[in-house]
C-alpha cells in the first residue's frame, strides 16, 4: 500500500463509521482519486463490507474515481454562473481540451469537473484550476488560460 | 514571544473579560483596547481583502506586492489580511491607516496600481479614483472630501449585527476580536442566566433559522433544553449547498470568532457538551481560518474542558462536507456526519429529541448562530425593535447574477426588495431592462417588477411564490430566460436528489425531460412529439403538485418551486417555446433558426456532411440551404462553416 494512505490510517487510531468520511477524503487527498483497491483497504480498516464504502463514497459529488489531470479544472456550475453564461464556457473547455467533464486529458495534464458553486458568485463565471481561482471567465478567455497552464514550466 | 503571547492572553482574559460589563475601564486598558482594534497605531496599516472574491479578483498579488514595496521603500508599516466587506466587485480592496489618520479603504487596487496608490497615501495625498470611503473615528484626523464609508450607496441603507466585523478585523486575532468586545457576551450568558433562561432569551427575541426554514432558534433550543441526556450535541451547518448563496463562507472567511462566541452560547443554553461544524470542503480558506479561530479560543481556554473556570465543557469539531445538496435537510447531514450516505429520514422524531447518534441535536445555520452573541449583548427587546412583525432582525443577501454591484448586503427585514437590488445594488449593468430575481435558490422561485415593493419578511416570499432561504439573490434581466432557469434548477435538482423516494427522484427526472423537450425542436414531425409539447405544460403543473406532497424531506417538496414560480409569471414564454417554437431571450441554442447566406456560400459542402439529419442541401460549388422542418438546431454546420456564411436568424 502506498505509505501515504498508510499515513491516513494511522491518523484514525479508533476507527469508526464516523470517521469513514473523513477518512476517504484523506485518501483521495493521499492519492488524488479513490482507486478499487484503496476502497477495499479502506474497508478493512474500518471492518465495514467493501460495497458500504462504496456505497458512501458515490453518494458525495467530492469523491472521484478516476485520476486526476496535472491541472484539475472545476468549473462552477452555480446560478450566477448560469445566468452569466458558464455553460458556454464549460463547452468551449470542452472543446479546447477534447475531453468532457469528468474526464481527463491522454496526456494526464487537464482534467475537467463540474462543481455545484465554489460561493465566489461576485465574480461569475468562475473556474478554479487546482485551487487558484479565475474570474469572469469567458468563451475567449478560457483558451489563453488553459495555454497559459500548459506552457507552465515547473 | 510566547512570554509575549502569555502577556496578550492574560491581558484579555483578566483585563478585558473579566469585568466584562463594566465600561468605566482605567484610560491604559481602553488605550490598549484601541490598539488591539487598529485605531490608535503608531506603524501604518494595510489591510487587503482576502476572502475568496478578493483573492478571485488578484488580491493575492496586490498583497505580495504591497508586501514587496514596504520591504523596497524600507517602510515599517503593518499588514493584514482581512476577510469580505461585502462588495465583492469593487475587489480588490486595499485599506490603508496612517497613524493619526482615519483607516481609508480604496477599491479595484489590483497589483500594478499598488505601487501608485502608497506613494501618494503615503504623501499624505489622496488620489481622486478608486475611494470607497473613510472608516471615521473620533480621535484621528479625517481625510478632506472623503465620504464616510458609511454614506456609500453600498452601505448607506445597510444595517449589519451578522457582518459587523467582516472585512474590517483580523479573522484570525482572537485578541482583536476581544478588543471589539467579543466573547464578553458567552461570559454574560454563563454567569447571568440559567440555560433555560437564555432558551427563552432567544425565543423572545424573534429569531428564526436563517438557513430557510425559518423555524424560531429559541423554540428549537428550548426542546433539546427540556430533553435529559448523558450527552447533547449542537451541529452548525454551513454546507451551504444553493448555487448563489455565499453569505456562510463570507461570514467564516471574515469573522469565524463570532460563529464560535454564537455556539458556545448555544451549547450552554441547550447543554451540549460537544458541536460539529459542518462545512462545504468546496470553502477551503474558511475551513483553514475557521480552525485557525477554534485554536486561539481553545488557547484562550474558550473551548475545551471546564471554559472560563465555569465547570462547562464545551468543544468543537469541523466536519467537512463531501458535496451533497440533500444534507442541507438536518437529518440528511445527521447521517453525513455519521458516516453514511446523506440521506434524509421521516420525522418525528426530531433531532432535538433524538438526532446525532442518537441523542438530542440542535442545527443552526452559521448566520443564525452569528446573531446570537449580539442579541445576548443587546437584549431581546432591542431585537424585536428590527424588522417586520413577523419576522425580526436582519438578513444577509448575497447578491449576484446581472446587478452592477455584486457582494453581500445586510439589511433589516422589512427592507424592499427594491430597495436592496436598485438603491443599494444600482439595478442591472449595461442598461439592460430587469426581468426578475430569483430569491431562495433551487428551492425557492423568482419575485418579477411588479411585486419588487413586497417588503422582505418570511411570510411575503413564500406568498408570491418565493422563499427566503439562506437569502441567494440571483438578478436576471431581458437576455435571460426564464424556461431555460427553471430548466437548469431542475437538472440540479434531479442530479442532487439522493434518490430515497420516489416523487423526487423519479418525478424530478420527469419534470426535467419536459423542459429539455420544450427548449429544443422536434424531432420527427410525425411522431405524437408534436402533442407531447403541447400537453407539456399541464404535464408540468401535475407533476408538480404530486411531488410536492408526497416527497419525504423538503428538498423534494420545493423541488417544483422554480418551475411553478417560472410558470406563474412567465406562461408568456413558456408559450413561445411551446407553440412558436422560439425562445424570445435566445438563450435555449436548440431553438435557434439558422440560415444560408446565398452570396457567402461557396458550396464546399462541409456543413452537408457535417449536419446530423441531413438538412441541408445543395449541389457542390453551389450555394446550399437548410430545410427548416429537419434541422434540429444544433449548430453544428454554424460552427463547420469556413466562410462565416450560416447566420442565426
Amino acid at each position: 500500500m502506498d505509505p501515504n494512505v498508510k499515513n491516513v490510517f494511522s491518523n484514525y487510531p479508533q476507527p469508526s463509521q464516523d470517521n469513514l468520511i473523513p477518512i476517504l477524503q484523506d485518501v483521495q487527498e493521499a492519492n488524488g482519486y479513490l482507486s478499487e483497491e484503496l476502497i477495499v483497504e479502506v474497508g478493512k480498516f474500518l471492518e465495514m463490507p467493501t460495497s458500504k464504502i462504496y456505497g458512501v463514497a458515490t453518494f458525495y459529488n467530492q469523491f472521484r474515481f478516476k485520476p486526476q489531470g496535472k491541472y484539475h479544472v472545476q468549473v462552477c456550475r452555480g446560478t450566477a454562473c448560469h445566468v452569466l453564461g458558464s455553460s458556454s464556457v464549460l463547452e468551449e473547455l470542452e472543446k479546447v481540451l477534447n475531453i468532457k467533464a469528468g474526464d481527463t486529458t491522454k496526456d494526464e495534464m487537464f482534467s475537467i469537473e463540474v462543481v455545484a458553486c465554489i460561493g465566489a458568485c461576485g465574480l461569475a463565471p468562475v473556474i478554479s484550476i487546482n485551487g487558484n481561482f479565475h474570474a469572469k471567465v469567458t468563451k475567449e478567455t478560457i483558451k489563453d488560460i488553459i495555454e497559459n497552464y500548459r506552457n507552465k514550466i515547473d | 514571544m510566547e512570554n509575549n503571547i502569555q502577556i496578550e492572553k492574560d491581558f484579555f482574559l483578566d483585563e478585558v473579560l473579566r469585568d466584562y460589563s463594566s465600561n468605566s475601564k482605567d484610560d491604559q486598558v481602553i488605550e490598549k483596547i484601541s490598539r488591539y482594534k487598529n485605531i490608535l497605531t503608531d506603524k501604518p496599516i494595510l489591510y487587503v481583502g482576502t476572502g475568496t472574491c478578493g483573492l478571485g479578483a488578484g488580491a493575492g498579488k496586490t498583497f505580495e506586492k504591497a508586501e514587496s514595496y514596504l520591504k523596497e521603500k524600507n517602510i515599517d508599516a503593518r499588514i493584514i489580511k482581512t476577510g469580505c466587506i461585502g462588495l465583492c466587485s469593487s475587489e480588490p480592496i486595499l485599506d490603508v491607516q496612517i497613524p493619526g489618520y482615519n483607516r481609508i479603504s480604496f477599491e479595484h487596487i489590483t497589483e500594478e496600481k499598488v505601487e501608485g496608490l502608497l506613494d501618494s497615501v503615503f504623501n499624505l495625498k489622496i488620489p481622486s479614483e478608486n475611494i470607497i470611503g473613510q472608516f471615521k473615528e473620533q480621535n484621528n484626523k479625517e481625510w478632506e472630501n472623503v465620504q464616510d464609508i458609511n454614506e456609500h450607496p453600498f452601505f448607506v441603507k445597510q444595517k449589519r449585527i451578522v457582518l459587523k466585523n467582516c472585512g474590517i478585523i483580523d479573522p484570525v486575532s482572537i485578541n482583536e476580536y476581544i478588543a471589539c468586545g467579543g466573547y464578553k457576551n458567552i461570559i454574560k450568558a454563563i454567569s447571568n442566566y440559567e440555560s433555560h433562561e437564555v432558551c427563552q432569551l432567544i425565543l423572545d427575541s424573534g429569531l428564526k433559522g436563517r438557513g430557510g426554514g425559518g423555524f424560531l432558534t429559541g423554540m428549537k433550543w428550548k426542546f433539546a433544553n427540556s430533553e435529559k441526556s448523558d450527552q447533547k450535541y449542537l451541529i452548525c451547518n454551513a454546507d451551504e449547498g444553493d448555487p448563489g448563496a455565499f453569505m456562510d463562507r463570507a461570514v467564516i472567511e471574515g469573522d469565524p470568532h463570532k460563529l464560535l462566541e454564537g455556539m458556545a452560547i448555544a451549547a450552554y443554553a441547550i447543554g451540549a457538551s460537544k458541536a460539529y461544524v459542518y462545512i462545504r470542503a468546496e470553502y477551503p480558506l474558511a475551513i483553514a481560518r475557521l480552525k485557525i479561530a477554534i485554536d486561539q479560543a481553545r488557547e484562550y481556554g474558550i473551548l475545551g474542558d471546564n471554559i472560563f473556570n465555569t465547570g462547562i465543557d464545551f468543544d468543537i469539531k469541523v466536519k467537512m462536507g463531501a458535496g451533497a445538496f440533500v444534507c442541507g435537510e438536518e437529518t440528511a447531514l445527521i447521517h453525513s456526519i455519521e458516516g453514511k450516505r446523506g440521506m434524509p429520514r421521516p420525522r418525528p422524531p426530531f433531532p432535538t429529541t433524538s438526532g446525532l447518534f442518537e441523542k438530542p441535536t440542535v442545527i443552526n445555520n452559521v448566520e443564525t448562530l452569528s446573531n446570537v452573541s449580539t442579541i445576548i449583548e443587546k437584549g431581546s427587546e432591542w431585537f424585536t425593535s428590527i424588522g417586520t412583525d413577523k419576522s425580526k432582525g436582519t438578513k444577509v443577501f448575497a447578491l449576484s447574477g446581472k446587478i452592477s454591484l455584486t457582494g453581500l448586503v445586510e439589511v433589516p427585514m422589512g427592507t424592499s426588495i427594491r430597495e436592496v437590488l436598485f438603491n443599494i445594488a444600482g439595478g442591472c449593468p449595461n442598461g439592460k431592462k430587469f426581468k426578475a430575481v430569483q430569491i431562495g435558490g433551487p428551492s425557492g422561485g423568482c419575485i418579477t417588477e411588479e411585486n419588487l415593493d413586497i417588503p422582505i419578511d418570511y411570510s411575503e416570499l413564500i406568498e408570491k411564490g418565493a422563499m427566503m432561504g439562506s437569502g441567494g439573490m440571483v438578478v436576471m434581466d431581458e437576455d435571460t430566460c426564464m424556461v431555460d432557469i427553471a430548466k437548469f434548477f431542475m437538472n440540479f435538482i434531479q442530479r442532487e436528489s439522493c434518490g430515497k423516494c420516489i416523487p423526487c427522484r423519479e418525478g424530478t427526472k420527469r419534470m426535467l425531460e419536459i423542459l429539455e423537450s420544450i427548449t429544443s425542436k422536434p424531432t420527427n414531425p410525425k411522431s405524437n412529439e408534436a402533442l407531447e409539447r403541447f400537453r407539456s405544460v399541464i404535464q408540468l403543473e401535475k407533476l408538480a403538485k404530486v411531488i410536492k406532497e408526497t416527497s419525504l424531506c423538503g428538498l423534494g417538496q420545493s423541488a417544483p418551486n422554480p418551475v411553478l414560480s417560472t410558470l406563474r409569471y412567465f406562461r408568456d414564454e413558456y408559450d413561445a417555446h411551446i407553440y412558436d417554437k422560439q425562445c424570445p431571450a435566445g438563450v435555449c441554442k436548440n431553438l435557434r433558426v439558422f440560415k444560408i447566406n446565398v452570396d457567402a456560400c461557396t458550396g464546399c459542402t462541409v456543413c452537408a456532411k457535417k449536419c446530423p439529419t441531413g438538412a441541408i442541401i445543395g449541389a457542390k460549388k453551389t450555394p446550399h440551404f437548410i430545410v427548416e422542418d429537419k434541422c434540429i438546431g444544433c449548430g453544428a454546420c454554424f460552427e463547420a462553416c469556413k466562410f462565416n456564411a450560416i447566420e442565426i436568424v
